[in-house]
């Protein structure tokens, strides 16, 4: 047997996006919506499976470098590879009904593919060089697909300003990484912690670090570089604000989560800067302005737009809470977290696209009644949302049950006191929904068509929702030995 | 693998009933009910185990153990396990899960399939909820049964179905999260390091607790007993966090509050029993006079707004309540008779309470009305109907040969012979509610049902189909049953109970 090379979910993402793009050039003319979209499923799906096959083989378990160390595949890049290609699949399946009433059908997959592409090698990035080359191959789609209803102005504004955000933060990024590049002499992930525990660096080499984190935060949408978040998601097609916040949020995760426990681990940088003291206060002002902002929402997409940054919230305590009795349980949780978050926050975006397909409106009092109408959809939405809440009707209940058990186990009360505050005032809003979608209202709803790619995502998204609360095992297996493996 | 065998049969069959078209959804929601309940019996005639399924950990019966979920040094298991306080309440939730859907063939016009569905889906989850020997897979399906019922609720229910849905829904969420909060610190103060319930208590009754975050052993017992007696006071719908009980009593439809009233609120007493009175026996005693005292507010508060009812259905909502105050009342003596008796009054209330929805909501749907001031003499039209609501309604008093009278007979009995200060006294204010029950029950059928009859309604007053008596026939059969042979779950009540007491009287 032929022994494929280990990046090939990213090649394999890759190609998909080139053929969709020569498949379209081959005739320009013609709609072909199902078979550009039969590729992108295809690709994203192939991508995902070699991921899952490669975890079940145990490729992962002895990290394989690539282009002399630049990329790495081993637990972690897989974990977050099965992740972002089973958000791109729901999305670009879901995007098949949104697409077709629009122009450039292919170009929309293509990007979806290589902003795919881009997340898995963030997860696999060994090298502060390719950090950022796959952080920028991730925005740059993101900007182009955040603004691809080119004549609705919220969408142009939305994609302007997540733009212009998004380059400054790149900016800002970069000149961290120049300024760590020029304390350490390296690229190479653990050649910079080498240098920073052999020597103590001096300021120049602190301020890279936050410099650097800054451009995670972005990615993440956190405070304090969470402005865009909102903008983006509401004016964004309603699949890609799934996409980003949901895989483009577990990428920037990923390459966080690597950049800071192998560049710069705590032991050997906390001496200049301590920045698991900073997330952990980020991480509290997080949540809360995420939730806070998100109980005073009146439009269903803004709402999960700012639950979203509360959700960043949480994971955010995996890195904070490192700076206790780290083992990989608090880090693993946060990976856990943001991988039943995927699949549900994905599918509750996707049912907030279904509600704008069928042209219910965006208030929580247009739902009102929408459930007597499409029970199954409302029902995924259901469970979505109450996952979201962590109410153990899905693996979000889990998850977060998790990531605070563990960060308590780490010392970290404080944080998760914050953190069940924020969680129980979120139940308000997510059961905001719940209520409107099954409220009395004698609405008469126009939802003669039954979109089948968005209908068949929504539904995929839910049963792997609450199939995810049984079978979880192997997920917290992987994450954990994941983390552990890279706290060394 | 019996009880994974009832819990799938039942959710399959929820499947099932969602998936069919909806004129056949109700014959076949009733057929596939019937599965469960010949799946209970089975449980029943098989039944052998002599033990507490906490206690006496790797005896309960039909017992599981299955590695879940690992996580770090913590491992989640699916376990579950029968014993004699929760076989009954299996076998209760089966009899009253298809009651409610054969009465639910004369209430349900709309989206057939869905309800029933969802009606299955709760009895499957509360299967769950009795069988769960794991703080997780309790918890998971103690959560599992809101879904369905905010659901039947808030779609199917009266004219305040939203509010009563979100109020219902609110309330036993916050004490779900306080109840979680509650048995995590015991979980993280003691030595074990998994979550089932058996090895928790063994270490929280064998004094391993250690300190917590600065907090000693002993305020970390009582804090989480707090927390967790605050959560199955919510659900068990215990003055003062009752409030949501009435509004969602009235606001839902008869055959959920079938199963609202029969089944669901004994999840907070039955949790009771098993975390509260099992795991922390020293803090129970303690607390006896505390919680015996608000046993008898309970009882008291309840019947007292019931005679200012003057809708029927809130007139039984409001009965229900002192019924559980009886409950607490007996639980917290800690003796064999009053533990034992609870545990019968949750099966015989469920029985009684069904017993006088059923009654009320053929009476509404006969006259389109359901305050007591403008009926009168329904008897004479409706004589089937009121012969089952004087039925409830005398079980309910406690006469003799019914299952009201066992279980307040045991419990009263118990509550005197508690070692509690003020035992005798408080049992005796408390059994006064009796007469302020049996008062205004005998006074709401002397205006409603006797008299000449006056009923201003265009529609013919009279007994509805035979479909929606014959789950009422069936429950007074079941309540004469338990009352004349207690013992057909007295015994295997009582072993149980004399395990969580350490054996004898």
């Amino acid at each position: 047997m032929v022994e494929l090379p280990p990046l090939s979910p990213q090649y394999v993402l890759g190609l998909a996006a080139l053929l969709v793009l020569a498949v379209d050039t081959l005739s320009p003319g013609d709609r072909k919506d199902g078979l550009l979209a039969a590729i992108a499923a295809a690709g994203t799906l192939t991508a995902t499976g070699l991921a899952v096959w490669f975890a079940w083989a145990g490729t992962g378990s002895d990290a394989l470098t690539a282009f002399e160390g630049a990329l790495v595949v081993d637990d972690l890049a897989l974990f977050f590879t099965v992740l972002v290609g089973s958000v791109a699949a729901l999305v670009v399946v879901a995007s098949y009904d949104y697409v077709r009433e629009h122009a450039h059908a292919a170009e929309y997959y293509a990007l979806v593919l290589l902003a795919t592409t881009g997340m898995s090698a963030l997860a696999a990035a060994n090298s502060l060089a390719t950090v950022f080359v796959a952080l920028e191959l991730v925005s740059i789609p993101s900007y182009v697909l955040v603004g691809f209803l080119k004549s609705n102005k919220d969408s142009v504004e939305a994609s302007m300003k997540y733009f212009l955000v998004g380059a400054l933060s790149s900016a800002v990024m970069l000149y961290g990484l120049s300024l760590v590049y020029g304390a350490t002499g390296s690229l190479a992930l653990p050649e910079v912690a080498a240098a920073a525990s052999e020597q103590s660096l001096g300021g120049v080499f602190g301020v890279g670090v936050l410099m650097v984190l800054g451009g995670f935060l972005f990615k993440t949408a956190s405070v304090p570089f969470h402005f865009w978040a909102p903008e983006a998601y509401e004016g964004a097609p309603a699949p890609i604000s799934a996409f980003l916040s949901s895989a483009s949020k577990a990428a920037g995760f990923a390459a966080a989560f690597r950049v800071f426990t192998v560049a710069f681990p705590l032991d050997a940088v906390a001496s200049t800067v301590n920045w698991a003291l900073v997330l952990a206060v980020l991480a509290a002002v997080t949540m809360t302005l995420g939730n806070f902002a998100a109980a005073r929402q009146e439009a269903v997409k803004r709402m999960l737009a700012y639950s979203s940054i509360g959700h960043a919230g949480y994971v955010l305590i995996g890195l904070a809470a490192l700076a206790g009795d780290a083992d990989g349980l608090v880090l693993g949780a946060s990976m856990m977290h943001l991988f039943a978050y995927g699949f549900m926050n994905t599918g509750a975006f996707l049912f907030v696209a279904l509600a704008e397909h069928w042209g219910v409106g965006e208030t929580f009092e247009d739902y009102e009644g929408l459930g007597r109408r499409a029970p199954v959809a409302s029902l995924a939405m259901t469970v979505f949302v109450f996952s979201l809440a962590g109410l153990p009707v899905g693996a979000g209940f889990l998850s977060k049950y998790f990531l605070f058990a563990s960060a308590v186990d780490a010392g970290f009360v404080w944080l998760v006191a914050i953190a069940l505050v924020n969680s129980a005032l979120s139940l308000y809003f997510y059961s905001r929904v719940v209520t409107s979608l099954w409220g009395e209202s004698e609405r008469d709803f126009d939802i003669r068509s039954r979109p089948a790619g968005l209908y068949a995502a929504v539904v995929a998204a839910g049963v792997v929702t609450v199939l995810l609360l049984v079978a979880f095992d192997p997920v917290a297996d992987t994450a954990v030995s994941a983390a552990t493996a890279l706290l060394g | 693998m019996l009880i994974e065998a009832l819990l799938a049969v039942t959710f399959l069959s929820a499947v099932a009933v969602l998936a069919a078209p909806e004129k056949w959804a109700a014959k076949l929601a009733a057929a596939l009910s019937l599965l469960p309940l010949a799946g209970s019996l089975l449980l029943y005639s098989r039944y052998d185990g002599a033990g507490n399924a906490l206690l006496q950990s790797g005896t309960p019966a039909f017992e599981t153990t299955r590695q879940w979920i690992s996580f770090g040094e913590y491992a989640l298991q699916w376990h579950v396990g029968l014993d004699g306080v929760s076989l009954p309440l299996v076998a209760l939730t089966a009899v009253m899960t298809t009651l409610a859907v054969v009465t639910a063939w004369n209430y349900i016009d709309d989206r057939r399939s869905e309800f029933y569905a969802l009606l299955l889906f709760t009895e499957a989850s509360l299967f769950g909820v009795f069988a769960a020997l794991d703080f997780f897979v309790w918890f998971v399906f103690w959560e599992f049964v809101l879904v369905p019922l905010y659901l039947l609720v808030a779609v199917w229910g009266g004219p305040r179905r939203s509010y009563a849905a979100i109020k219902f829904f609110v309330y036993t969420n916050v004490a779900s999260l306080v109840l979680f909060v509650g048995f995590m610190l015991v979980v993280f103060a003691s030595p074990v390091e998994s979550f089932d319930l058996a090895a928790v208590a063994a270490a929280v009754r064998g004094d391993e607790l250690t300190t917590f975050y600065g907090l000693a052993p002993d305020t970390v017992t009582t804090i989480a007993f707090f927390a967790l007696f605050f959560g199955f006071a919510v659900k068990t719908a215990l003055v003062p966090f009752h409030t949501w009980l009435p509004d969602a009593y009235t606001e839902a439809p008869t055959p959920v509050t079938l199963v609202l009233a029969g089944v669901v609120t004994k999840m907070g007493t039955y949790s009771l029993l098993r975390f509260n009175v099992t795991m922390f026996p020293e803090t129970t005693r303690e607390f006896a006079p505390l919680l015996g005292a608000l046993a008898v507010v309970t009882v008291l508060y309840g019947s007292f707004v019931a005679v200012s009812q003057q809708d029927l259905k809130r007139i039984v909502a409001y009965t229900s309540i002192p019924s559980m105050g009886f409950v607490l009342l007996g639980l917290v003596t800690y003796t064999t008779y009053g533990l034992s008796g609870a545990t019968f009054q949750m099966v015989s209330h469920g029985v009684l309470i069904g017993l006088l929805f059923l009654a009320v909501g053929a009476i509404e749907r006969s006259t389109d009305t359901r305050m007591v001031d403008k009926l009168s003499g329904v008897a004479s039209e409706m004589p089937v109907t009121a012969s089952l609501f004087v039925a409830g309604a005398f079980g309910y008093m406690g006469l003799p040969l019914m299952s009201g009278f066992a279980a307040e007979f045991f419990i009263f009995t118990g509550s005197f012979q508690a070692a509690y200060a003020n035992a005798a006294l408080i049992t005796a204010v408390a059994m006064f509610g009796i007469v302020v029950i049996a008062g205004y029950l005998l006074w709401t059928m002397q205006r409603v049902l006797f008299g000449p009859y006056a009923v201003d309604t265009d529609a013919a007053v009279a007994d509805p189909a035979r479909s929606a008596l014959a789950p009422g026939v069936a429950l007074v059969l079941l309540a004469i049953g338990l009352g004349v042979a207690p013992d057909v779950f007295m015994g295997m009540i009582q072993d149980s109970i004399n395990a969580i007491l350490g054996g004898g009287v």
